[in-house]
Formats: C-alpha cells, sequence, structure tokens
C-alpha cells in the first residue's frame, strides 16, 4: 500500500521532520559546517556536505529525544567516517544527557572506500550504543527505507533496545548480492525479490522476534510507534542478555533445518503461511497475535 | 572532480528571513543545493563541485537563468553535483530559495 507519507519515498531530512513535532528539531554539526568526508575525494567521488548522516534533537508529542537519520539515496547510506563519527558523538551525548534515541537507518552497510574508518565506526558506535543502554537510554531504530538495513547497520540494528519495522524495511548482515557472490545463485538468488523479502524483509524479522514493532509505510505509523516504544522498558543487564541468548539458542534449534522462511512460519504456527507476504497490515497483525517469538529486549 | 564558481550580479534580493536552505541529495542525477544568505543583496555567486566534466558552458547558461528569473541577490550556493541534468539543477535551485522564504517556526 503507498502512502502520501510513504517512509520508503522520503529523503531522511523529510523523515526527520515528519517524524518530529513541527519546528522541534535541531540540527548538530549541520551541512553547513561543511564536515564532509576526508576520504571521497581521492577517489574523485562526490561529497555531501553532512555525509548522509543527520543528527539532532527534536520532540515527539512534547517528549525531548535525539534523533540520528541516514540518507539511504547518497552512497547507499553507507557508513564512512564521518557519517559514523556524528553518530558515535550523538550517542555518547545521550548516555551524558540521559536522552533517549531514535536510529532511522536507511544503510548497506560501510562505505567501501572508506572500509578501515567505516569498520572502525560500527564498532564505536556499538560500543557507544551499549554504554548508552547500560545507563538506561532507551536506543529506538526505525527501519523501512530504501536502503534497508544491512552490513555493519544490521549489527548496530541488533544493539537496539526496540526496532520499528515496515514491509519494505529489510535487516541483515550480508546483503542478498553478497551471498550470491560468496555462496551461489543456489544458496540465495538475488534477483529472486519475493525470496529476499520473505527472508530479510520486515514481516519475517516482526514473526521471528528480530523486530518489536510492525507498521504501514506511513511516517505517522512511524511516529506513532517510536512513540510507544520510548514509552518501553529498554533495560539492559547480564540477565536481560543470558535470557536473550537462550532464547536465539532455542531459536537455532527449532528453525536450523528450515529451507525457506514459510517453513519458519508453519512451525510458529501461523495459519496459511504461504499468504503472509500478501496480507495488508492490520491482516498480518492479527494473523501473527499469540504466534510470533518475541525478543527479550536485547535481541 | 571538476570544480566551478560563478558570481553574478542579482537584480533582486533573495526573499524571505531564513538564513540557510539545503534540498536534494548526491545521487546518480541529482545534486545538493546548499544556500546560504550571506554576501551583499545585489551579487549571488554559486559553487559548484561536479562529477560530469566539459559543462562549464552548461551550468553557466542554467545559472544565468537561475538568477535571472529568481530573486538570488545576497545568496551564496553550494552544489555537490552527482550527475545532474540542466532541468534537475534549475529545479533544485527554485526550490532551494523557495525554501529560504518559508515561514520560520
Amino acid at each position: 500500500m503507498t502512502s502520501a507519507n510513504s517512509w520508503y519515498e522520503a529523503g531522511a531530512r523529510q523523515r526527520v521532520a515528519a517524524l518530529l513535532d513541527p519546528g522541534s528539531f535541531v540540527e548538530f554539526i549541520g551541512p553547513e559546517q561543511r564536515e564532509i568526508s576526508p576520504h571521497l575525494a581521492i577517489f574523485d567521488l562526490p561529497e555531501q556536505f553532512d555525509d548522509g548522516m543527520i543528527v539532532g534533537r527534536g520532540n515527539i508529542k512534547a517528549r525531548p529525544l535525539l534523533i540520528a537519520a541516514q540518507e539511504g539515496r547518497f552512497m547507499g547510506g553507507a557508513f564512512g567516517e564521518v557519517h559514523g563519527a556524528k553518530l558515535t558523538g550523538l550517542l555518547r551525548a545521550a548516555r551524558a544527557l540521559g536522552q533517549d534515541v531514535l536510529i532511522l537507518f536507511d544503510t548497506g552497510g560501510v562505505r567501501l572506500q572508506e572500509a578501515n574508518a567505516g569498520e572502525l565506526a560500527i564498532a564505536e558506535i556499538m560500543r557507544a550504543l551499549v554504554e548508552a543502554r547500560m545507563a538506561g537510554v532507551k536506543v529506538i531504530g526505525l527501519i523501512g527505507g530504501r536502503a534497508g538495513c544491512y552490513g555493519g547497520g544490521g549489527l548496530i540494528a541488533g544493539c537496539c533496545s526496540a526496532l520499528i519495522v515496515s514491509e519494505q524495511g529489510r535487516i541483515s548482515v550480508s546483503g542478498p548480492e553478497v551471498i550470491e557472490t560468496n555462496k551461489g545463485v543456489e544458496e540465495f538468488d538475488s534477483r529472486d525479490r519475493a525470496l529476499v523479502w520473505r527472508t530479510m524483509g520486515g514481516k519475517h524479522r516482526y514473526l521471528i522476534g528480530g523486530a518489536d514493532a510492525f507498521v504501514d509505510d506511513d511516517v505517522p505509523a512511524f511516529r506513532d510507534a517510536a512513540f510507544l516504544a520510548l514509552a518501553g522498558k529498554g533495560r539492559l543487564d547480564i540477565d536481560i542478555l543470558e535470557a536473550e541468548q537462550q532464547r536465539l539458542e532455542r531459536r537455532l534449534h527449532r528453525f536450523g533445518k528450515a529451507h525457506d522462511a514459510v517453513d519458519i512460519w508453519k512451525e510458529l504456527g501461523v495459519s496459511k503461511p504461504a499468504e503472509i507476504p500478501g496480507l495488508a497490515t492490520n491482516d498480518f497483525l492479527s494473523r501473527s497475535t499469540d504466534k510470533r517469538e518475541t525478543a527479550n529486549d536485547a535481541r | 572532480m571538476e570544480k566551478l564558481s560563478f558570481t553574478m550580479k542579482a537584480t533582486s534580493a533573495a526573499a524571505g528571513t531564513r538564513d540557510r536552505a539545503i534540498v536534494g541529495v548526491v545521487g546518480s542525477g541529482n545534486l545538493e543545493v546548499l544556500i546560504e544568505r550571506r554576501l551583499p543583496a545585489d551579487i549571488c555567486r554559486i559553487d559548484v563541485a561536479t562529477a560530469a566534466h566539459g559543462f562549464a558552458a552548461v551550468w553557466e547558461a542554467v545559472i544565468e537563468d537561475f538568477v535571472t528569473r529568481r530573486p538570488a541577490g545576497g545568496l551564496h550556493i553550494s552544489i555537490n553535483d552527482g550527475g545532474a541534468r540542466p532541468d534537475m539543477v534549475s529545479l533544485r535551485l527554485a526550490q532551494g530559495v523557495r525554501l529560504l522564504e518559508e515561514r520560520e517556526s
């Protein structure tokens, strides 16, 4: 279903503006500061003034928070040195201020032209995120963009307190083309869009507890879900992590032999599992009630 | 990257009260336009960094047209171009000056 306020179609700045209370967004290190990538010029590649990462603060329904948004149309939303450092800084600020964070993921992973700096950025972001969470801050990921949430972005998403996803959102580490290149087309046909969505898409992630809320491809729907998620617990300690580890071990034991996501949905007890990809949001949510796996606040 | 810079005499000062605006993204066939109000009201300067080499004359024509048709005095415009066509450049420039005119909240 297409919405007049499609999350998928919107750019990062449009998403931020529509997600937050009107006029409440204040950007940190905005494009006018020209904090651009130090690497792209070496490869004679075009730069962007915000390096594809927008960070700042704002409100949702008068609740103050910090926000980061990736621009998936600039270099596939990929993490470079500056792009990553802006998110690391925001997460450190969140810990210092005790303010919750929204991360609007839209990324293919690390920017290959700045591979080492990008990989380091992912590690620094994960550390800052976990440290913020240990201090009681909630970090909520919103995923429904063109580039999905892949590579290091998938790892960061896995560290979040909660994830909100739409059908268009895809969450994984290795992307479809990467798997096909390394393991062959028999393992994964990246051109089979239905297979890609069934394996990495929002519905599957929601059903197996890889995402906590499933919403329409609609900015107001993401806004409402984010507000709800901000009211959640978000605790992170050793008990939570151990419970999540056990859940993941059970999941592997239960579904490890499955050849297709549909087999997993069937095993979960979802009625007519083959119909899942075609269902509208409300039908999908009612069909998955009491059937889906739920994460233990870790993931 | 080819870097171009144009300084034009502007016929009228930019409208609105905002100090800056940004539109577009750097992607294939698209461009980013950052507009800052910080020059004398009769001058418009446009700096371009473009991946497509050899189109200085086309840029000059598009920018001349923009400065003639839109109130662009006082603006310093910085462009990162990913190979946009002239009509896309005109559109983004027009969107940018329009954004400057939006009421501040």
